[in-house]
Order: C-alpha cells, then structure tokens, then sequence
C-alpha cells in the first residue's frame, strides 16, 4: 500500500495493515497431537488461523505471535518458537 | 505605501490579505493585538472569514486543523505558554500536511513566569516539522506572512509553518512598512487548492494510525517535504523581491562578512544592535560581520557554510537555552555541524533571555570573548544574584 499524504486514507479494511512484523514468537502446531477442534481459530484475534484438509494453518501475514492459540489449545499441540527473521 | 505602523498590526494587515478563510486563535502576551485586529476586521466585514473563538491554544490549533483539512486557507497566532499547549497538535498539523501559518510573537518560557521577549519557544518546538521564519523588523515580519503562504501551500510542499517575530521588541514597536495592496497579493498568492480535503462525497480519514510497518516511512516523507519548502521559500522569495522589491530569495543574509575575523550568527530583531555595534567595530579596526538566519526550518546548512568560509572564529547569539546540552545554545551545534571539518570555530553566547536587553557593548564584549576561544556560556550574568 503508498503512502499517501497527510497520512490519509479512504475507507477500507484493517486488513491493509498486516500485523506480522510485531511477532517475535512465531506458533508451530504438532499435528499428531492436534485435534483439529478448531479453538484456535476462533480464537485467535487476527483470524490468523485457518484449517485445510485437516492441517492448521498460520497466516504469518497477520500473526503476531500473541500465543493466544498455543495457551487455549486443548491438546498442547501448538507452541511458539522464537522466530529467527 | 509606507505606513507608520506598530508590528502586530503590520501582521494582522498581512494576514487579511491573504484572505484566510477561517481564524482562531486566543489572546496571549504579546500576541494579543493580532487577533483583537483580526476580529476587528471580521467584525467590520473587512475579512470574509469564519473568527472562531475558543477557551485555549490547544482549542485555537484543532480548529485550525479541521478547518484546514476541509481545504481552506487558515490562520492562526500564539505566543509562548500558548504554543506550548499547543504542541500536541503543532505535531499532528505537519504529520498531516496542513498548510497552516501561524504567526509566532516570541516570549519566554516560564517557570519563572515572564512575558518578555526570547526565542525559547518556537524554538523549542523546531522539530515539529513545520518551517521556520524569523524577522528582524516589521517590514520583513509582514512580508515573510506572504512567502509563508504560498512556500507552505505548494503541492511538494504542504507543510505549516511558524513566522516568528520577538515579542514587544517587534510586535509593539511601531515602524515605517510598507503594505502591499489586495491587488498586489492577489496576484502574489494564488487561492488555495488543497491537495487532500474532508468531503463527504469522498470519503477520506486524515492523521490515520500508522503501523511499525509505515510510520518510518511518513516520517522521512514529511522531512523530505521540510527539505523542499526551502526551495519552496527561496523561490516564494525571490518571486515576492521582483514584484515588491524586497528579495527574500535567501535563507540568510550576510553583513559585512567579507575578510570578517569574527562572525555573529543571530535571529530576529537583534540582528539590528548587531549591524551597529559591527559598524562601530570596523570602525575601530575590528574585522566583524553578520549572518543572521531568516530560515531556521529547514536548517540552511550549505548556505551557512559558504557564509562564514574563511572566517576563524563565530560567535552564535543564542535567545534560548537548551538545558543541559553541551554548547548551551541550540543554533549553536547546527552551525557548528555546518562547518565541520572547515577548522572554524563556533561557540554559542546565552543572552536577553526573559527580555533582558541586548545592548551594543554586549556584542562587543562577545566577540572579544569568541577570538579568545571562551566560549558555550551565558553573557550578562548579574552575579551578585547568583
């Protein structure tokens, strides 16, 4: 997205600003513990977490590390690394 | 035509003239008699503008935000403790690229509370990102409004900017000025076309929240665009010299600085004590010259430079004081970083602070202080006090 001067904006969506240069603990879900219950994506405030085919997958565009997901897994299948960026 | 006039009259003609379309601001010392003449003039339809009246500075300079985010030219005047309240929103007004002009009477800074005349406060607020003017008389306060206009307004530009003036040295003195007519400024400055505006058409936000992944970026837009309104001022300058005869058209202005052994760098009215006492020195075989800074933003570095090439020894008067820095001053380090390298030596002199007067002697004394490298001090203490 350009700037535009005056820092100003016509209407749009927050999803313009991605929000995942704030992350510095990055999730890794362990498949064979996952439970595929879907917590996580509901959970999480980016709606950064989405499944496919039975694999949870991490929007890294908008995560930001907050570890909301990993701390509400049922199953402690996701734990968070720190990322090497 | 010359008009005997006191300055702060002088601002608000040259205000009126550019016809800003809205007005706000509160009265403070010395400032006062700008915006009781602005009202006057609202008041008496010699102004078709929009005179908003508000409880406080920080009220005067939002008012003057919106109003120039939906695009219309606007004006506003404070003083001191009033810019002071305002400084959350003089930063907001560059970040958003407002074109507003604001006409600063310089005073002090309490505690202790005075309403006499220094330089502490616009210039405590020169990273802000709005330009800088400083004159040294009335007639050159009045037109730097004009060349503010229509520097700030520039689409490569639009930046707000500050034309500071000492407070009851300029603003309450009365001196021969010329003001030009509606014609004349007419023809200077044309209306204003906004680049952005609010307009429920078209929707648009304005000073939107910026994440770490942009913020950098608008930051080092809005400096590129401070670098550019000094061409924007030069060229407003110059334009304003061959149509009025005054040439604005540099960022300083030297005098006597040809085989000068030691310079003063100034801003502002004591310009004038300095180009007597210089006069009075020459005449007693001591090589003095002048560069007084009319830009303080965007800082003229190069043309400082060339200024003072050749000179050993510089002597920056300082009415301000930045706390608990090294030089004191702070002009001081800007020209120092200017000459670096050159093996001139600058030093900066704390004086008038608080109105305290700057008289022919104290110069002198100055640059006798200067060529013995004695230097990053306050002149004029009264020790007995201390």
């Amino acid at each position: 997205m350009a700037l535009r001067i005056g820092c100003a904006a016509e209407p749009g969506r927050a999803r313009d600003n991605k929000t995942g240069s704030w992350r510095v603990f990055m999730p890794v879900v362990d498949l064979e513990k996952c439970i595929l219950c879907g917590n996580c994506i509901l959970l999480c405030p980016e709606t950064a977490v989405s499944e496919n085919d039975g694999q949870i997958l991490f929007d890294l565009d908008f995560c930001k590390g907050c570890g909301v997901c990993a701390r509400e897994c049922p199953a402690e299948a996701i734990s968070m690394i720190q990322e090497e960026k | 035509m010359l008009q005997i006039m006191e300055g702060s009259h002088a601002v608000a003609e040259a205000a009126k003239l550019c016809r800003p379309e809205v007005v706000s601001a509160y009265p403070i010392t010395p400032q006062t008699h700008i915006v009781e003449r602005l009202a006057d003039f609202v008041a008496d339809g010699e102004l078709d503008a929009e005179y908003i009246c508000v409880e406080s500075e920080l009220s005067a300079l939002s008012v003057c935000l919106g109003s120039s985010a939906t695009g219309s030219r606007v004006y506003s005047a404070t003083s001191s403790q009033g810019l002071m309240l305002m400084a959350e929103v003089v930063f907001n007004v560059a970040g958003m690229r407002q074109p507003i002009v604001m006409s600063i009477a310089n005073r002090a800074l309490g505690a202790p509370l005075s309403i006499w005349n220094d330089q502490q406060d616009s210039i405590s607020l020169r990273d802000a990102g709005w330009f800088h003017l400083y004159g040294e008389d009335v007639q050159e306060m009045t037109d730097q409004h004009f060349i503010a206009y229509k520097a700030a307004e520039q689409h490569d530009v639009l930046l707000p900017g500050f034309v500071c003036f000492d407070g009851f040295i300029l603003s309450h003195t009365y001196e021969p000025v010329d003001i030009p007519t509606q014609e004349e400024i007419d023809a200077f400055l044309p209306p204003y076309v906004p680049y952005n505006k609010l307009d429920a058409k078209a929707p648009l936000s304005m000073g939107m929240y910026a994440t770490p992944d942009y913020y950098m970026e608008f930051r080092y837009e809005t400096d590129a665009a401070l670098q550019r309104a000094g061409d924007a001022i030069s060229a407003a300058g110059k334009e304003f010299g061959e149509m009025f005869g005054r040439d604005y058209s540099t960022h300083t202005e030297s005098y006597r600085m040809d085989d000068a052994d030691v310079a003063f760098v100034a801003l502002g009215s004591i310009c004038g004590t300095v180009k007597d006492a210089i006069d009075e020195m020459r005449a007693d075989g001591i090589k003095a010259g002048l560069v007084k800074i009319r830009t303080l933003r965007p800082f003229p570095a190069e043309e400082i430079a060339k200024a003072l090439a050749g000179v050993p020894t510089v002597a920056v008067l300082e009415k301000n004081i930045s706390l608990g820095s090294a030089m004191k001053g702070a002009v001081g380090p800007e020209v120092k970083d200017a000459v670096t390298g050159t093996g001139i030596d600058v030093y900066s002199y704390i004086v008038g602070l608080g109105g305290r007067d700057i008289r022919k002697k104290d110069i002198r004394g100055i640059a006798a202080l200067a060529e013995k490298g004695k230097g990053n001090m306050f002149y004029g203490l009264r020790t007995e006090v201390l």
